[in-house]
């Protein structure tokens, strides 16, 4: 069936089943292949995206149930040229080693971020705790997190001050 | 005239004299002396024996759990524990001497776990259930102060706790305990085996199952002549130990074994909300004092000579109810579809979850049970394995809408059970989504 959807802003129609996991429509579909398959069962985060600024799961987020909901996947963040803040800080930090959670890392990161810009270790640690790196990056992992943090804070220091 | 009066003066005194006689019982219930303090034991003086044993008892009663915050250090209280009249934060059970029980004789310990009085006489909520722990022996308790006094001392000062107007007054406690709390040593039925008894005197008393497995009356006290007939625990239903539990196959010893010891029977449901970290305390205790605590909960759970009718019934309203409810839901085959694309990679037939020994959905209690409660729990939160490893569910609070998990569980519950539309399901996922929220 025709399913449209509204990921990083922009409206797209896609021809699916539409219990078609929301990740097959957005790499095989949408060519945005960011977002990774790991498990296929939510126990690694490697393919997490947003949905209405929540980080899901798009290996077990059935396409048909995001109709009508705001899709946000890593290249709704930034361009290669112009990363966004999160993204820069994971570059300066080299967090990624293998890279394949990393995609999944970072939205997990964005949504947590985007309700609460200065979280402490703990909470970072808490909520980073349903994705996996089998590489091990995950004091860089944490490192990037809070420099965008700090960045963040900056903004909005300079923000208050203009 | 004067004959009036005099009456009068008579029921006035006899009130005075009741009041008074009121206040001093009053008095009398409600005072109890501080117990000196002492040197705090050195650990070197507990048989290293005792402290095992007393380890594995403090498993049974699962002290750990409310005695320690979410990443805290083990025992030194804090956790905000919700109830109906306000919130408690647990004690520092550590022996630190100023801020925990370092400083506690056994008498004081003893006193506190069985009468509810903390040493320096001050009453303790029955947050701590000293219903249960009344019934727990000397030699039982003497090795569980054993084990604690030889805990590391953590300093730490639990908040204050937010109860409702009124309640922080303690000796009101005095008078809960006056009507509810009975002091009865476990008494042994001699018609029943060693294995049974003991699992009775583990349940009744230190695993304190019917905290949660029996219903409160409105002054949150454990109604008895109910015993774990089910009841509520932090939001979710602790089902009932009885013939009514509603299993798709009936429990026994060696399936509550398993669940109790390992987290999951995989003909009947894995541990989760509340019964996590009750399996993984179990998990660390002697096999055989589990295998007597199922022993016992099988035994209640035997039905009654003749089946209950309340399972043949259902198929029937089953099929009436879906049949008029299906046309203001979500179509079945988009519900199927969400379900495929949601739940079936873990849940349909052949998928790994179902070769791996998880219990297949249609024998879940969850979906089965009149109430919708404890599977929008699980399809909102999920299930985390108590102690990092275990049964795991992945929440979907962030993934689906109300009524999209409302559509999912509707359709799960009329493909894998028998029993009859759960009603306005939407508007309950929304409900417990704000509780679980807060």
């Amino acid at each position: 069936m025709t399913i449209s959807l509204d990921v990083n802003g922009e409206r797209h129609t896609v021809t699916a089943s539409p219990d078609t996991p929301l990740l097959y429509v957005l790499r095989d579909d949408l060519q945005l292949n960011a977002a990774k398959y790991g498990c296929g069962l939510g126990q690694c985060g490697a393919c997490t995206v947003h949905v209405d600024g929540n980080a899901v799961f798009s290996c077990l987020t059935p396409v048909a149930a995001t109709v009508g909901r705001r899709v946000t996947t890593l290249e709704g963040l930034g361009t290669a040229e112009k990363p966004g803040i999160l993204q820069q800080a994971f570059i300066d930090e080299q967090a990624a080693q293998c890279g394949y959670c990393i995609a999944g890392m970072i939205m997990r990161a964005q949504s947590l971020l985007s309700y609460n810009p200065s979280p402490s270790d703990e909470e970072i640690r808490q909520h980073m705790q349903p994705n996996l790196c089998r590489c091990g990056t995950h004091y860089r992992i944490i490192r990037a997190i809070k420099r965008a943090s700090a960045v963040l804070a900056n903004h909005q220091n300079k923000g208050d001050a203009t | 005239m004067i004959v009036v009066k005099s009456k009068r003066q008579i029921w006035l005194s006899a009130l005075g004299i009741a009041g008074l006689v009121g206040m001093v019982t009053a008095a009398i219930i409600v005072y109890e002396p501080a117990i000196p303090p002492v040197a705090r034991p050195s650990p070197s003086s507990f048989e290293v024996a005792e402290v095992k044993r007393g380890a594995e008892l403090a498993s049974i009663g699962d002290c750990v759990v409310c005695h320690s915050t979410d990443g805290g250090r083990p025992f030194a209280g804090s956790k905000a524990l919700p109830t109906p009249f306000g919130t408690l934060y647990s004690d520092n059970i550590t022996p630190d001497e100023t801020t925990g029980i370092g400083n506690w004789s056994f008498a004081a310990f003893q006193r506190a776990m069985t009468r509810g009085v903390a040493r320096d006489g001050s009453h303790l909520y029955p947050a701590l259930p000293y219903e249960h722990f009344t019934h727990v022996d000397d030699a039982d308790l003497q090795a569980i102060y054993a084990f604690l006094m030889t805990r590391e001392p953590v300093k730490e000062v639990q908040p204050p706790n937010d109860l409702l107007p009124g309640l922080g007054f303690r000796p009101l406690l005095a008078g809960w305990k006056f009507l509810f709390l009975r002091k009865t040593a476990f008494v042994q039925d001699k018609t029943q085996n060693n294995e049974w008894n003991r699992g009775k005197y583990l349940v009744e008393g230190l695993g304190h199952c019917g905290g949660c497995h029996t219903p409160r009356n409105l002054l949150g006290a454990e109604e008895h002549g109910s015993d774990l007939a089910g009841g509520v625990a932090e939001g979710w239903i602790a089902p009932a130990l009885d013939a009514s539990n509603p299993s798709a196959s009936r429990w026994d010893q060696a399936s509550l074994f398993d669940y109790l010891k390992n987290g999951i029977a995989g003909a009947h449901s894995a541990a989760g909300g509340p019964m996590g970290p009750v399996a993984e305390g179990l998990s660390e205790v002697d096999d055989a004092d589990v295998r007597a605590i199922s022993t016992y909960i099988a035994s209640r759970m035997k039905p009654a000579a003749t089946p209950s009718a309340k399972t043949n019934a259902n198929p029937a309203k089953a099929e009436g109810t879906t049949a008029s409810k299906a046309a203001t839901r979500t179509p079945a085959s988009d519900a199927a579809k969400l379900f495929a694309g949601a739940c079936g990679g873990c849940h349909m037939s052949g998928a790994p979850m179902e070769t791996a020994g998880r219990p297949p959905l249609s024998v879940v209690s969850d979906l089965k049970m009149d109430d919708p409660r404890n599977a929008i729990k699980v399809v909102l939160g999920g299930i985390t394995p108590a102690a990092g490893h275990g049964p795991y569910m992945p929440g979907f609070a962030d993934a689906l809408t109300d009524q999209q998990i409302a559509d999912l569980l509707a359709y799960a519950r009329s493909r894998f059970t028998d029993a009859p539309t759960w009603p306005d399901l939407a508007a309950k996922v929304s409900v417990i989504r704000k509780e679980d929220a807060k």
